[in-house]
């Protein structure tokens, strides 16, 4: 489904990406770890379209179509979906207001009819249950003023509201709690199928436990410097980067 | 034509005017107009380099050979122009048609207050303009004093002691395209007295394709404990300019609020002043400016905090894009006698290109020590995270933007507490941004 062939990568002349490569089938969970600055959210974001950032050389495919050249939108109406790292707030925009737009200008661009206002509220009411959130959230500015975990939480709804083929979750497990943590990972659960993928980002193998992954990456340097299975996230809980930084630099 | 012609064209103009006037001449109210024009004459228009017109440029509008006068009358059909009421509620209605009263078209009354014309008042009420009329400037601008000069026609608002107007009042000024380019100078006086209560909504549309520049002048009193909300809606065609004056007084525990929408024209200056002249009074003044292409609006305005205890709030915003340009300047007065004041400004705009710009000058002028008196003014650009975020949910760039910029206005159009009103400007601010949301906010 997603296919990343030796992505290059840099910001105002910096290079943070330096080669990465990654496949994702339909169906699959991929984790990506790596210490701090490593390049994992400069990755998602150059893969959701963020226009920052020059790439220079490599390729982002998606079901076999180029979508370097694609706006961000575009993307999203293919089926990307970013959960940000750090979801920004949007004073004056209501979450209510903000999804009905996102929802039916997403459906216009596949050539679907806009959703009545009635469907509209009872999807949103379905997906509020599923994450367990306070309907007040939807009268609220999005994301402002929210708490950390709030914001994650709402990032989910978003997505479990956008049914995405491809979700990008940088670090969404972050600043939750042990309970929102599970219902968070319970949304995310909810939506896997075979028909999508899910890229996780994480520092903490605990989200991992919830969400299985069939792969684990570490992205150092902004490359991906190994991969495993499932079993490599545990051996990064127990022993840190260090040893993965001294094969590297070997 | 040029700025000194057309003085020359207002001069001559004046005789004509007052050589109609016959027994008028000799009144107290027509001294007051010759006086006027006595100053305007020696004055002129202003220009750049005066420190009140630093940032405006008036010139590019004095070029034209406007009409002073207008002959005949020009009717229009209510269908024509209903699209610029609130048609959800009921409304009186103050309606000129090329500087002329439309009975036709206005729903006026007498009954418990008076919503009429200045024209009007002249036969009915001599005695209100007498105490009244150009009262509200010790120190007139040239261009007020060239609309005292002139004063014949506008709205009349007198509401008596305790009485509340039941429904707003719309003062709309059309001018049509047989009138040619057009100079309108409306006279508007509010009289609120004691613990009375009014809601007024002021428009000027050109309709057609001649230039027009109005001149407007707006005289407010309001006694103690009166309340008035003063909304304008300046969304006027591309080739429309318009300068305002509006001067509000208040006595003891009286409280004004204007909100000016300034979203359109060819120019738009507002000068508009507040005089606290008794205790307790407060003030709010909110505006929002959103332009593009070559507009331009000079948001001006004066709180004149001359007693102790009161308290002004004055909230303004603005959006350029194209090559739209601003000017926000607030000036306060804090004088020596007015301890215990309260004033706050807040001044925001965006800049949405590179050819766009505003000139924002805070200024306050402070006398009295035992006082609260804060300011604040941005400048920024659209917040690119805040863009990407909303792109990247798939929200098309066009609509990302004008959905950050509905929200950026909104906060000034969710301060107008009438609904009615808040819908249409609503409307007005998705269209200005070629939009189509059907948001309830
Ligand atoms: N605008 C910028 N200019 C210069 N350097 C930048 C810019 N934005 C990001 N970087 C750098 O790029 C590197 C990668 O950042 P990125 O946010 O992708 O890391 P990360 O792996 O997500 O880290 P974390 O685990 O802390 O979230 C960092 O060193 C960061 O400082
Ligand atoms: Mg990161």
């Amino acid at each position: 489904m997603l296919s990343i062939k030796d992505l290059h990568a840099s910001i105002e002349e910096t290079p943070i990406l330096n080669g990465v490569h990654l496949e994702v089938k339909k169906g699959e969970v991929h984790a990506i770890m790596g210490p701090n600055g490593s390049g994992k959210s400069t990755l998602s974001s150059v893969i959701a379209g963020r226009e920052e950032y020059d790439v220079e050389k490599g390729s982002i495919d998606l079901d076999g179509q180029d979508i370097l050249e694609l706006s961000p939108e575009e993307r999203a109406h293919l089926g990307i979906f970013l959960s940000f790292q750090y979801p920004v707030e949007i004073p004056g925009v209501s979450v209510t207001n903000f999804l009905k737009t996102a929802l039916n200008e997403t459906r216009k661009a596949r050539g679907q009819e806009p959703m009545s206002a009635k469907e509209l509220l009872r999807l949103m009411r379905e997906k509020m249950e599923l994450l367990e959130m306070d309907k007040s959230f939807l009268s609220r500015s999005l994301n402002e003023g929210f708490s950390g975990g709030e914001k994650k939480r709402n990032e989910i709804f978003q997505m479990a509201l956008m049914e995405p083929r491809l979700a990008i979750l940088d670090e969404t497990d972050s600043g939750l709690d042990i309970d929102a943590l599970r219902i968070v990972a319970n949304g995310v659960n909810h939506l896997r199928s075979k028909e999508n993928a899910v890229v996780l980002i994480t520092h903490y193998q605990r989200l991992l436990e919830y969400i299985k992954p069939d792969f684990v990456h570490v992205l150092y340097k902004g490359r991906i410097v190994k991969s495993g299975g499932s079993e490599l996230a545990l051996e990064l809980e127990a022993k840190g980067y260090d040893w993965i930084k001294e094969e590297v630099e070997a | 034509m040029n700025s000194d012609q057309l003085r020359d064209k207002l001069s001559s103009s004046f005789i004509v005017f007052e050589n109609e006037l016959n027994g008028e001449r000799r009144t107290p109210l027509h001294q007051k107009r010759r006086a006027a024009m006595e100053r305007f004459e020696m004055k002129g228009f202003p220009s750049t380099r005066d420190e009140e017109w630093k940032y405006t440029n008036l010139k590019p509008l004095l070029g034209t050979d406007y009409k002073i006068f207008h002959e005949g009358e020009q009717s229009l059909e209510f269908r024509e122009i209903k699209r610029f009421f609130l048609n959800d509620i009921d409304t009186y209605k103050i309606v000129f048609v090329n500087g002329k009263y439309s009975s036709w078209l206005s729903e006026t009354t007498h009954r418990g207050f008076d919503i009429c014309t200045f024209s009007a008042a002249l036969q009915r009420h001599r005695h209100v303009l007498d105490e009244y009329f150009g009262r509200s400037d010790e120190e007139p601008s040239s261009t007020m004093d060239l609309n005292t000069a002139f004063a014949q026609e506008g709205a009349f608002i007198r509401i008596g002691k305790n009485a509340h107007v039941d429904k707003p009042v719309e003062i709309v000024h059309f001018t049509t395209a047989d009138a040619g380019p057009s100079f309108n100078q409306p006279r508007n006086l509010i009289v609120l007295e004691e613990g009375s209560s009014a809601e007024v909504i002021e428009r000027h549309r050109c309709l057609g394709e001649q230039e027009t520049l109005t001149n407007a002048v707006s005289e407010v009193f309001l006694g103690a404990q009166a309340r008035l909300s003063l909304f304008r809606i300046q969304n006027d065609a591309p080739q429309a300019g318009l300068i305002d004056h509006t001067n509000i007084h208040l006595s003891r525990d009286a409280h004004a609020h204007t909100a000016t929408f300034s979203m359109g024209g060819r120019f738009v200056r507002n000068d508009l002043a507040f005089f606290f002249n008794e205790p307790n009074a407060t003030a709010q003044l909110d505006g929002l400016s959103l332009l593009d292409g070559g507009e331009f609006a000079d948001q001006h305005t004066l709180v004149d905090h001359r007693v102790p205890h009161c308290e002004s709030r004055e909230f303004y915003k603005g959006v350029y894009g194209g090559a739209a340009k601003g000017v926000f300047n607030g000036k306060v007065m804090v004088r020596p006698k007015a301890q215990k004041t309260n004033a706050f400004q807040e001044n925001k705009n965006l800049l949405l290109s590179e050819k766009a710009a505003v000139d924002t000058k805070p200024q306050l002028e402070i006398f009295a020590d035992d006082v609260k008196c804060s300011h604040g003014c941005t400048v920024g650009q659209l917040d690119e995270e805040a863009l990407f975020y909303l792109r990247s949910r798939g929200i098309p760039e066009h609509e990302s933007k004008a959905l950050l910029l509905y929200a950026f206005g909104d906060e000034v159009i969710q301060r107008v507490p009438l609904k009615a009103l808040r819908q249409r400007l609503h409307r007005l601010m998705a269209q200005k941004l070629d939009v189509d949301f059907q948001l309830n906010l």
